[in-house]
Protein backbone atom coordinates (compact mmCIF):
# COMPACT_ATOMS: atom_id res chain seq x y z
CA UNK A 1 0.00 0.00 0.00
CA UNK A 2 3.05 2.41 0.88
CA UNK A 3 4.85 1.34 -2.25
CA UNK A 4 3.76 4.78 -3.91
CA UNK A 5 3.35 7.50 -1.81
CA UNK A 6 2.58 10.57 -4.67
CA UNK A 7 -0.78 8.52 -5.23
CA UNK A 8 -2.21 8.98 -1.39
CA UNK A 9 -3.24 11.20 0.16
CA UNK A 10 -4.98 12.03 3.15
CA UNK A 11 -5.03 10.00 6.28
CA UNK A 12 -3.44 6.95 4.16
CA UNK A 13 -1.21 9.31 3.43
CA UNK A 14 0.09 10.23 6.99
CA UNK A 15 -0.13 6.29 8.28
CA UNK A 16 2.41 5.46 5.42
CA UNK A 17 4.53 8.47 6.60
CA UNK A 18 4.33 7.88 10.28
CA UNK A 19 4.95 4.09 9.32
CA UNK A 20 8.71 4.48 7.45
CA UNK A 21 11.69 2.89 8.88
CA UNK A 22 13.10 6.81 10.28
CA UNK A 23 10.00 7.15 11.96
CA UNK A 24 10.39 3.31 13.84
CA UNK A 25 13.89 4.31 15.27
CA UNK A 26 11.65 7.01 16.96
CA UNK A 27 8.97 4.90 18.63
CA UNK A 28 12.08 2.76 19.03
CA UNK A 29 13.70 5.75 21.01
CA UNK A 30 10.56 5.96 23.45
CA UNK A 31 11.32 2.66 23.95
CA UNK A 32 14.91 3.59 24.53
CA UNK A 33 13.36 6.51 27.67
CA UNK A 34 10.70 3.66 29.07
CA UNK A 35 14.25 1.23 29.18
CA UNK A 36 16.19 3.60 31.08
CA UNK A 37 13.37 4.44 33.13
CA UNK A 38 13.21 0.92 34.17
CA UNK A 39 17.21 0.52 34.73
CA UNK A 40 17.66 3.44 36.85
CA UNK A 41 14.61 3.97 39.01
CA UNK A 42 16.06 0.73 40.73
CA UNK A 43 19.43 1.72 40.51
CA UNK A 44 18.78 4.99 41.86
CA UNK A 45 16.91 3.84 44.71
CA UNK A 46 19.47 1.40 46.09
CA UNK A 47 22.26 3.94 45.48
CA UNK A 48 20.13 6.13 47.99
CA UNK A 49 19.39 3.12 49.84
CA UNK A 50 23.47 2.63 50.72
CA UNK A 51 23.80 6.62 50.85
CA UNK A 52 21.25 7.03 53.32
CA UNK A 53 22.60 3.86 55.06
CA UNK A 54 26.16 5.62 55.05
CA UNK A 55 25.22 9.12 55.72
CA UNK A 56 23.44 7.42 59.57
CA UNK A 57 26.55 5.80 60.05
CA UNK A 58 28.48 5.63 63.54
CA UNK A 59 31.78 5.32 61.82
CA UNK A 60 32.64 8.88 61.24
CA UNK A 61 34.36 7.95 57.92
CA UNK A 62 31.83 6.48 55.96
CA UNK A 63 29.15 8.82 57.54
CA UNK A 64 30.94 12.14 55.60
CA UNK A 65 31.20 9.98 52.59
CA UNK A 66 27.25 9.38 52.38
CA UNK A 67 26.18 13.07 53.93
CA UNK A 68 29.03 14.06 51.02
CA UNK A 69 26.94 12.31 48.63
CA UNK A 70 23.73 14.09 49.12
CA UNK A 71 25.27 17.22 49.85
CA UNK A 72 27.15 17.07 46.55
CA UNK A 73 24.14 17.00 44.12
CA UNK A 74 22.70 19.70 45.54
CA UNK A 75 23.22 23.35 44.25
CA UNK A 76 24.51 22.54 41.55
CA UNK A 77 22.61 22.22 38.33
CA UNK A 78 21.65 19.20 37.39
CA UNK A 79 22.57 19.08 33.53
CA UNK A 80 25.85 20.36 34.99
CA UNK A 81 26.10 16.93 36.71
CA UNK A 82 25.03 15.11 33.72
CA UNK A 83 27.38 16.65 31.34
CA UNK A 84 30.35 16.33 33.85
CA UNK A 85 30.15 12.20 34.68
CA UNK A 86 29.98 11.22 31.19
CA UNK A 87 32.82 12.80 30.21
CA UNK A 88 34.31 12.06 33.57
CA UNK A 89 33.11 8.32 33.71
CA UNK A 90 33.80 7.75 30.07
CA UNK A 91 38.12 9.14 30.66
CA UNK A 92 38.11 7.07 34.32
CA UNK A 93 37.11 3.43 32.71
CA UNK A 94 39.57 4.38 30.20
CA UNK A 95 42.32 5.36 32.59
CA UNK A 96 41.16 2.14 34.99
CA UNK A 97 42.02 0.16 31.74
CA UNK A 98 44.73 1.80 30.79
CA UNK A 99 46.32 1.05 33.93
CA UNK A 100 45.78 -2.74 33.78
CA UNK A 101 46.62 -3.11 29.95
CA UNK A 102 49.31 -0.81 29.34
CA UNK A 103 51.64 -1.12 31.98
CA UNK A 104 54.12 -0.34 29.88
CA UNK A 105 53.19 3.49 28.31
CA UNK A 106 55.32 5.46 29.07
CA UNK A 107 53.84 9.03 27.64
CA UNK A 108 51.65 11.24 29.72
CA UNK A 109 47.66 10.50 29.43
CA UNK A 110 46.96 14.02 29.65
CA UNK A 111 48.97 15.46 26.86
CA UNK A 112 48.26 19.44 27.12
CA UNK A 113 44.24 19.73 25.98
CA UNK A 114 44.31 15.97 25.16
CA UNK A 115 43.20 12.77 27.03
CA UNK A 116 44.92 9.67 24.86
CA UNK A 117 45.46 6.45 26.17
CA UNK A 118 46.71 3.03 24.42
CA UNK A 119 44.15 1.99 21.61
CA UNK A 120 43.55 -1.26 23.68
CA UNK A 121 41.80 0.87 26.96
CA UNK A 122 40.05 2.50 24.65
CA UNK A 123 36.44 2.08 25.60
CA UNK A 124 34.66 0.76 23.35
CA UNK A 125 37.83 0.01 21.20
CA UNK A 126 37.48 1.97 17.86
CA UNK A 127 37.15 -1.04 16.01
CA UNK A 128 33.63 -2.29 17.46
CA UNK A 129 30.86 -1.52 15.34
CA UNK A 130 28.51 1.58 15.86
CA UNK A 131 26.01 -0.32 17.55
CA UNK A 132 28.29 -0.92 20.78
CA UNK A 133 29.11 2.42 20.93
CA UNK A 134 25.64 3.63 20.89
CA UNK A 135 24.95 0.57 23.46
CA UNK A 136 27.80 1.82 25.68
CA UNK A 137 26.82 5.68 25.27
CA UNK A 138 23.35 4.38 26.51
CA UNK A 139 24.81 2.67 29.67
CA UNK A 140 27.21 5.04 30.88
CA UNK A 141 24.22 7.64 30.65
CA UNK A 142 22.00 5.45 32.69
CA UNK A 143 24.44 4.68 35.00
CA UNK A 144 25.14 8.88 35.30
CA UNK A 145 21.31 9.17 35.73
CA UNK A 146 21.38 6.65 38.91
CA UNK A 147 24.03 8.75 40.79
CA UNK A 148 22.62 11.95 40.65
CA UNK A 149 19.07 10.41 41.34
CA UNK A 150 20.39 8.23 43.75
CA UNK A 151 21.95 11.08 45.88
CA UNK A 152 18.24 12.63 45.85
CA UNK A 153 16.45 9.40 46.73
CA UNK A 154 19.38 9.04 49.54
CA UNK A 155 17.70 12.33 50.88
CA UNK A 156 14.59 11.37 51.02
CA UNK A 157 15.17 7.81 52.53
CA UNK A 158 17.95 9.95 54.89
CA UNK A 159 14.53 11.91 55.69
CA UNK A 160 12.10 8.67 55.89
CA UNK A 161 13.91 7.10 58.11
CA UNK A 162 14.40 9.55 60.64
CA UNK A 163 10.97 10.37 60.71
CA UNK A 164 9.81 6.42 61.99
CA UNK A 165 8.59 7.08 65.57
CA UNK A 166 11.01 6.75 67.92
CA UNK A 167 9.44 4.76 69.97
CA UNK A 168 9.34 1.85 67.57
CA UNK A 169 12.77 1.85 67.68
CA UNK A 170 12.47 1.63 71.62
CA UNK A 171 10.20 -0.74 71.71
CA UNK A 172 12.28 -3.01 69.09
CA UNK A 173 15.18 -2.53 71.82
CA UNK A 174 13.26 -3.58 74.86
CA UNK A 175 12.54 -6.96 72.94
CA UNK A 176 16.66 -7.50 72.98
CA UNK A 177 16.71 -7.01 69.27
CA UNK A 178 20.13 -6.01 67.71
CA UNK A 179 20.77 -3.48 66.15
CA UNK A 180 20.93 -4.75 62.56
CA UNK A 181 17.65 -6.52 63.93
CA UNK A 182 16.24 -3.53 64.52
CA UNK A 183 16.94 -1.86 61.17
CA UNK A 184 15.84 -4.58 59.05
CA UNK A 185 12.24 -5.41 60.44
CA UNK A 186 11.39 -2.36 61.99
CA UNK A 187 12.88 0.79 60.34
CA UNK A 188 12.99 -0.47 56.78
CA UNK A 189 9.33 -2.24 56.61
CA UNK A 190 8.17 0.85 58.24
CA UNK A 191 9.83 3.56 56.45
CA UNK A 192 8.85 3.43 53.12
CA UNK A 193 5.29 5.09 53.88
CA UNK A 194 7.62 8.43 54.70
CA UNK A 195 9.29 8.16 51.76
CA UNK A 196 7.58 7.52 49.33
CA UNK A 197 5.71 11.29 48.63
CA UNK A 198 9.36 11.97 48.29
CA UNK A 199 9.88 9.24 45.93
CA UNK A 200 6.75 9.91 44.02
CA UNK A 201 8.13 13.55 43.11
CA UNK A 202 11.52 12.00 42.50
CA UNK A 203 10.01 9.48 40.01
CA UNK A 204 7.71 12.61 38.28
CA UNK A 205 11.27 14.52 38.25
CA UNK A 206 12.90 11.14 36.98
CA UNK A 207 10.77 11.04 33.53
CA UNK A 208 11.18 14.77 33.21
CA UNK A 209 14.70 13.98 33.08
CA UNK A 210 14.24 12.12 30.17
CA UNK A 211 14.93 14.53 27.52
CA UNK A 212 18.47 15.56 28.76
CA UNK A 213 19.79 11.92 27.23
CA UNK A 214 19.71 14.17 24.53
CA UNK A 215 22.67 16.12 25.88
CA UNK A 216 24.53 13.46 26.76
CA UNK A 217 25.13 12.08 23.02
CA UNK A 218 22.53 9.23 22.69
CA UNK A 219 19.58 9.73 19.76
CA UNK A 220 17.01 9.91 22.03
CA UNK A 221 13.28 11.46 21.03
CA UNK A 222 14.43 14.96 21.39
CA UNK A 223 16.82 13.82 18.39
CA UNK A 224 14.66 11.94 16.25
CA UNK A 225 11.58 14.72 16.74
CA UNK A 226 14.38 17.20 15.05
CA UNK A 227 15.77 15.16 12.60
CA UNK A 228 12.01 13.77 11.23
CA UNK A 229 10.48 16.89 11.74
CA UNK A 230 12.93 19.39 9.79
CA UNK A 231 11.88 20.44 6.11
CA UNK A 232 12.46 17.41 3.63
CA UNK A 233 12.59 18.46 -0.25
CA UNK A 234 11.35 15.86 -2.88
CA UNK A 235 14.43 14.65 -3.80
CA UNK A 236 15.52 13.27 -0.68
CA UNK A 237 12.66 11.47 0.36
CA UNK A 238 8.78 10.30 -0.76
CA UNK A 239 7.33 11.83 1.62
CA UNK A 240 8.17 15.78 1.21
CA UNK A 241 6.89 17.95 4.06
CA UNK A 242 7.32 21.71 5.58
CA UNK A 243 9.12 22.21 9.14
CA UNK A 244 6.83 20.07 10.95
CA UNK A 245 8.91 20.13 14.07
CA UNK A 246 6.90 22.62 16.10
CA UNK A 247 4.12 19.23 15.64
CA UNK A 248 6.59 16.76 16.75
CA UNK A 249 8.02 18.67 19.94
CA UNK A 250 4.12 18.77 20.43
CA UNK A 251 3.55 15.13 20.54
CA UNK A 252 6.40 14.56 22.73
CA UNK A 253 4.56 17.31 25.10
CA UNK A 254 1.36 14.88 24.93
CA UNK A 255 3.72 12.18 25.70
CA UNK A 256 5.22 13.42 28.51
CA UNK A 257 1.66 14.13 29.68
CA UNK A 258 -0.09 11.02 29.17
CA UNK A 259 2.75 9.43 30.77
CA UNK A 260 2.96 12.01 34.23
CA UNK A 261 -0.65 11.70 34.39
CA UNK A 262 -0.98 7.80 34.55
CA UNK A 263 2.36 7.90 36.45
CA UNK A 264 0.02 9.84 39.24
CA UNK A 265 -3.02 7.37 39.26
CA UNK A 266 -0.33 4.79 39.91
CA UNK A 267 1.20 6.39 42.85
CA UNK A 268 -2.10 7.59 44.15
CA UNK A 269 -2.81 3.89 44.59
CA UNK A 270 0.57 2.51 46.17
CA UNK A 271 0.24 5.15 48.51
CA UNK A 272 -2.97 4.29 49.16
CA UNK A 273 -1.76 0.35 49.80
CA UNK A 274 1.23 1.57 52.13
CA UNK A 275 -0.88 3.63 54.16
CA UNK A 276 -2.80 0.52 55.39
CA UNK A 277 -2.82 -0.19 58.94
CA UNK A 278 0.15 3.01 59.86
CA UNK A 279 -0.02 5.11 62.71
CA UNK A 280 -0.36 8.06 60.52
CA UNK A 281 -3.15 10.27 59.94
CA UNK A 282 -3.82 8.75 56.56
CA UNK A 283 -4.05 5.09 57.88
CA UNK A 284 -6.43 6.38 61.21
CA UNK A 285 -8.71 7.77 58.00
CA UNK A 286 -8.80 4.58 55.84
CA UNK A 287 -9.21 2.51 58.78
CA UNK A 288 -12.15 5.08 59.91
CA UNK A 289 -14.05 4.61 56.52
CA UNK A 290 -13.56 1.07 56.29
CA UNK A 291 -15.28 0.86 59.82
CA UNK B 1 48.66 38.06 28.66
CA UNK B 2 48.23 38.83 32.28
CA UNK B 3 44.61 38.06 34.29
CA UNK B 4 43.50 41.60 33.58
CA UNK B 5 43.84 41.27 30.17
CA UNK B 6 41.61 38.76 29.97
CA UNK B 7 39.32 40.47 32.59
CA UNK B 8 38.56 43.34 30.07
CA UNK B 9 38.31 41.09 26.94
CA UNK B 10 35.76 38.34 28.05
CA UNK B 11 34.13 39.58 31.22
CA UNK B 12 30.78 41.06 29.12
CA UNK B 13 31.98 37.74 26.30
CA UNK B 14 28.53 36.62 26.90
CA UNK B 15 26.53 40.38 26.03
CA UNK B 16 29.16 40.55 22.31
CA UNK B 17 31.17 43.33 24.44
CA UNK B 18 34.76 43.02 24.31
CA UNK B 19 37.02 40.19 22.10
CA UNK B 20 35.34 38.78 18.64
CA UNK B 21 37.03 35.36 19.07
CA UNK B 22 36.73 32.72 22.13
CA UNK B 23 40.06 31.50 23.14
CA UNK B 24 40.78 28.28 21.33
CA UNK B 25 44.17 27.14 22.64
CA UNK B 26 46.71 27.09 25.77
CA UNK B 27 43.59 27.66 27.94
CA UNK B 28 44.01 29.79 31.11
CA UNK B 29 42.42 29.10 34.78
CA UNK B 30 42.02 32.95 34.47
CA UNK B 31 39.92 32.62 30.80
CA UNK B 32 37.79 29.79 32.47
CA UNK B 33 36.91 31.37 35.50
CA UNK B 34 36.27 34.86 33.66
CA UNK B 35 34.14 33.42 30.51
CA UNK B 36 32.55 31.55 32.49
CA UNK B 37 31.52 34.15 35.20
CA UNK B 38 30.41 36.35 31.87
CA UNK B 39 28.09 33.70 30.61
CA UNK B 40 26.30 33.93 34.31
CA UNK B 41 24.93 37.02 33.36
CA UNK B 42 22.49 35.28 31.18
CA UNK B 43 21.73 33.04 34.34
CA UNK B 44 20.81 36.19 36.44
CA UNK B 45 19.15 37.85 33.79
CA UNK B 46 16.64 35.54 32.48
CA UNK B 47 16.21 33.86 36.62
CA UNK B 48 15.19 37.76 37.85
CA UNK B 49 12.99 38.65 34.94
CA UNK B 50 11.28 34.96 35.17
CA UNK B 51 10.80 34.89 38.46
CA UNK B 52 9.08 38.50 39.26
CA UNK B 53 6.92 38.20 36.04
CA UNK B 54 5.84 34.99 36.70
CA UNK B 55 5.30 36.09 41.03
CA UNK B 56 2.13 38.04 39.57
CA UNK B 57 0.93 35.24 36.85
CA UNK B 58 1.25 32.72 39.58
CA UNK B 59 -0.97 34.63 42.38
CA UNK B 60 -3.18 34.98 39.83
CA UNK B 61 -3.44 31.12 38.58
CA UNK B 62 -3.81 29.93 42.78
CA UNK B 63 -6.62 32.31 43.12
CA UNK B 64 -8.04 30.62 39.74
CA UNK B 65 -7.12 27.25 41.09
CA UNK B 66 -9.04 27.97 44.15
CA UNK B 67 -12.07 29.92 42.19
CA UNK B 68 -15.57 28.56 42.62
CA UNK B 69 -16.44 29.41 39.36
CA UNK B 70 -15.57 26.73 37.00
CA UNK B 71 -14.54 28.39 33.95
CA UNK B 72 -11.67 29.55 35.82
CA UNK B 73 -10.73 27.17 37.58
CA UNK B 74 -10.78 24.82 34.89
CA UNK B 75 -7.85 26.63 32.86
CA UNK B 76 -6.02 27.66 35.90
CA UNK B 77 -6.10 23.49 36.62
CA UNK B 78 -4.88 22.78 33.11
CA UNK B 79 -2.13 25.53 32.54
CA UNK B 80 -0.52 24.16 35.86
CA UNK B 81 -0.54 19.83 34.61
CA UNK B 82 0.59 20.78 31.37
CA UNK B 83 3.66 22.87 32.54
CA UNK B 84 4.31 20.91 35.34
CA UNK B 85 3.70 17.63 33.43
CA UNK B 86 6.16 18.06 30.78
CA UNK B 87 9.71 18.51 30.91
CA UNK B 88 10.74 22.40 30.41
CA UNK B 89 13.61 20.94 27.85
CA UNK B 90 10.93 19.80 25.61
CA UNK B 91 8.66 23.26 26.37
CA UNK B 92 11.51 24.81 25.30
CA UNK B 93 12.29 23.30 21.86
CA UNK B 94 8.24 23.15 21.42
CA UNK B 95 8.33 26.60 21.92
CA UNK B 96 11.35 27.73 19.96
CA UNK B 97 9.58 26.01 16.88
CA UNK B 98 6.13 27.11 17.69
CA UNK B 99 7.72 30.74 16.95
CA UNK B 100 9.79 29.96 14.54
CA UNK B 101 6.08 28.87 12.84
CA UNK B 102 4.93 32.17 13.94
CA UNK B 103 7.11 34.05 12.37
CA UNK B 104 6.45 33.29 9.42
CA UNK B 105 3.11 34.74 9.41
CA UNK B 106 3.54 37.21 11.64
CA UNK B 107 6.75 39.34 11.48
CA UNK B 108 6.50 40.57 15.07
CA UNK B 109 6.94 37.16 16.49
CA UNK B 110 10.92 37.60 15.28
CA UNK B 111 11.95 38.98 18.61
CA UNK B 112 10.65 35.57 20.20
CA UNK B 113 12.71 33.29 18.45
CA UNK B 114 15.96 34.76 20.38
CA UNK B 115 16.28 33.46 23.31
CA UNK B 116 16.20 36.79 24.92
CA UNK B 117 12.41 36.79 24.46
CA UNK B 118 11.43 33.68 23.80
CA UNK B 119 13.38 31.02 26.29
CA UNK B 120 11.99 33.76 28.69
CA UNK B 121 8.54 33.72 28.22
CA UNK B 122 8.99 29.74 28.48
CA UNK B 123 10.85 30.29 31.86
CA UNK B 124 8.13 32.94 32.76
CA UNK B 125 5.12 30.61 32.36
CA UNK B 126 6.86 27.60 33.61
CA UNK B 127 8.27 29.33 36.85
CA UNK B 128 4.28 30.58 36.93
CA UNK B 129 2.83 27.27 37.05
CA UNK B 130 5.16 25.88 39.76
CA UNK B 131 4.97 28.59 41.83
CA UNK B 132 1.11 28.90 41.60
CA UNK B 133 0.80 25.29 42.95
CA UNK B 134 3.21 26.34 45.54
CA UNK B 135 0.79 29.37 46.62
CA UNK B 136 -2.89 26.95 46.20
CA UNK B 137 -0.89 24.60 48.42
CA UNK B 138 -0.39 27.79 50.91
CA UNK B 139 -3.83 29.05 49.85
CA UNK B 140 -5.77 25.99 51.41
CA UNK B 141 -3.59 26.21 54.62
CA UNK B 142 -4.51 29.72 55.91
CA UNK B 143 -5.95 29.40 59.08
CA UNK B 144 -10.09 29.87 58.93
CA UNK B 145 -9.36 31.89 62.16
CA UNK B 146 -7.60 34.64 60.28
CA UNK B 147 -10.29 34.70 57.62
CA UNK B 148 -13.43 34.54 60.36
CA UNK B 149 -11.59 37.92 61.53
CA UNK B 150 -11.31 39.79 58.79
CA UNK B 151 -15.25 38.99 58.28
CA UNK B 152 -15.93 40.13 61.20
CA UNK B 153 -13.92 43.38 60.75
CA UNK B 154 -16.23 43.52 58.41
CA UNK B 155 -13.45 43.01 55.69
CA UNK B 156 -14.63 41.83 52.42
CA UNK B 157 -13.02 42.05 48.91
CA UNK B 158 -10.01 43.11 47.66
CA UNK B 159 -9.10 44.70 51.27
CA UNK B 160 -9.71 41.42 52.94
CA UNK B 161 -7.11 39.63 49.92
CA UNK B 162 -4.94 42.65 50.64
CA UNK B 163 -4.22 42.43 54.04
CA UNK B 164 -5.14 39.18 55.59
CA UNK B 165 -5.27 36.09 52.80
CA UNK B 166 -2.23 37.56 51.10
CA UNK B 167 0.35 38.09 53.63
CA UNK B 168 -0.44 34.78 54.95
CA UNK B 169 0.03 32.86 51.81
CA UNK B 170 3.05 33.97 51.30
CA UNK B 171 4.23 33.94 54.24
CA UNK B 172 3.15 30.07 54.56
CA UNK B 173 4.03 29.29 51.04
CA UNK B 174 7.89 31.52 51.50
CA UNK B 175 10.11 28.23 52.66
CA UNK B 176 8.77 26.47 49.33
CA UNK B 177 9.33 29.40 47.15
CA UNK B 178 12.83 29.73 47.73
CA UNK B 179 13.49 26.62 46.32
CA UNK B 180 11.51 27.53 43.32
CA UNK B 181 14.03 30.51 43.21
CA UNK B 182 16.61 28.38 43.30
CA UNK B 183 15.74 25.76 40.93
CA UNK B 184 14.21 28.00 38.19
CA UNK B 185 17.77 29.86 38.32
CA UNK B 186 19.44 26.26 37.89
CA UNK B 187 16.80 25.45 35.00
CA UNK B 188 18.40 28.31 32.85
CA UNK B 189 21.34 26.53 31.96
CA UNK B 190 18.77 24.61 29.80
CA UNK B 191 18.20 27.58 27.57
CA UNK B 192 21.21 27.53 24.98
CA UNK B 193 20.99 23.47 24.48
CA UNK B 194 17.42 23.68 23.62
CA UNK B 195 16.76 25.28 19.96
CA UNK B 196 17.20 28.93 20.96
CA UNK B 197 20.66 29.71 19.17
CA UNK B 198 23.33 31.69 20.83
CA UNK B 199 24.31 34.28 18.49
CA UNK B 200 27.60 35.01 18.08
CA UNK B 201 29.47 32.82 20.92
CA UNK B 202 26.79 34.67 23.17
CA UNK B 203 25.51 31.82 25.80
CA UNK B 204 25.25 31.76 29.39
CA UNK B 205 27.33 29.79 32.23
CA UNK B 206 26.85 26.38 31.05
CA UNK B 207 27.30 26.72 27.69
CA UNK B 208 30.80 28.00 28.19
CA UNK B 209 31.97 25.65 30.48
CA UNK B 210 30.64 22.99 28.05
CA UNK B 211 32.85 24.81 25.34
CA UNK B 212 35.68 24.36 27.32
CA UNK B 213 35.35 20.42 28.61
CA UNK B 214 34.94 20.15 24.69
CA UNK B 215 37.50 22.24 24.14
CA UNK B 216 40.21 20.33 26.71
CA UNK B 217 38.59 17.30 26.98
CA UNK B 218 38.94 18.06 30.46
CA UNK B 219 35.99 18.28 32.94
CA UNK B 220 37.11 18.62 35.97
CA UNK B 221 38.12 22.60 35.56
CA UNK B 222 35.32 24.23 34.13
CA UNK B 223 32.40 22.42 35.79
CA UNK B 224 33.76 22.69 39.29
CA UNK B 225 34.07 26.41 38.38
CA UNK B 226 30.64 26.23 37.23
CA UNK B 227 29.34 24.81 40.18
CA UNK B 228 31.09 27.26 42.62
CA UNK B 229 29.29 30.05 40.65
CA UNK B 230 26.10 28.63 40.79
CA UNK B 231 26.67 27.36 44.54
CA UNK B 232 27.47 31.43 45.50
CA UNK B 233 24.17 31.99 43.68
CA UNK B 234 22.42 29.81 45.50
CA UNK B 235 23.99 31.02 48.94
CA UNK B 236 22.64 34.69 47.58
CA UNK B 237 19.25 33.32 46.89
CA UNK B 238 18.87 32.05 50.48
CA UNK B 239 20.25 35.31 51.96
CA UNK B 240 18.12 37.58 49.97
CA UNK B 241 14.60 35.47 50.43
CA UNK B 242 15.61 34.66 54.01
CA UNK B 243 15.41 38.76 54.78
CA UNK B 244 11.93 38.80 52.83
CA UNK B 245 11.24 35.40 54.99
CA UNK B 246 11.97 37.71 58.10
CA UNK B 247 9.95 40.71 57.03
CA UNK B 248 7.07 38.15 56.82
CA UNK B 249 7.20 36.57 59.94
CA UNK B 250 8.03 39.38 61.92
CA UNK B 251 4.38 39.83 64.06
CA UNK B 252 5.12 36.09 65.29
CA UNK B 253 6.48 35.36 68.41
CA UNK B 254 10.24 33.76 68.37
CA UNK B 255 8.95 29.61 68.06
CA UNK B 256 6.02 30.04 65.65
CA UNK B 257 8.45 31.68 63.34
CA UNK B 258 8.78 29.33 59.51
CA UNK B 259 12.29 28.73 58.98
CA UNK B 260 14.02 28.55 55.42
CA UNK B 261 14.43 25.22 55.02
CA UNK B 262 16.82 24.56 51.53
CA UNK B 263 15.26 21.49 50.25
CA UNK B 264 15.86 20.74 46.70
CA UNK B 265 13.39 18.63 44.27
CA UNK B 266 15.61 18.55 41.45
CA UNK B 267 15.01 19.48 37.54
CA UNK B 268 11.92 19.90 36.08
Amino acid sequence: MCSDPDTLSGLSWLLCYLTTVKHLSLYWALGTVLLLLAVTAPAALLFGFFGAVAARSHFPPLSWIGRGYIAIVRGVPDIAFFMFFVIALDQGIEWVRHQIKCPDWDLPIRQGSDFLVCPQAKMPLSTSPQWVHEVYGFWIAAFTFAIVFGAFAANVLYGAMRAVPHSQIETAEAYGMSRRQTFWRVLVPQMWVFALPGLSNLWMVLIKATPLLFLLGVKDIVYWARELGGTKTPQFTDYPHGDWRMWYFFGLLVFYLLFTRVSELALDRIMARLTRGQATMGGERQRKAAA
Amino acid sequence: MSCWETIADYALRSQGIGAKLLPRTDFTLCQQVTLIGSGMIWNIYFGVFSLVSGFLLATAVALGKASQTYWIRKPSEWFVFVFRGSPLFVQFFFAYFLFLTLKQSVPAMAPFTSAWLGALTVLFLNTAAYSAEIFYGALLSVPKGDTEAADSYGMSGWPRFRRIVWPTMLRLAWPAYTNEAIFLFHATTLVFFSGFPATGQQGDALYYASYFADKTFNPFVPYPILAGYFILLTLIIIGLFGLVNRGLNKHLPQDRRTRLRYRPLVIR
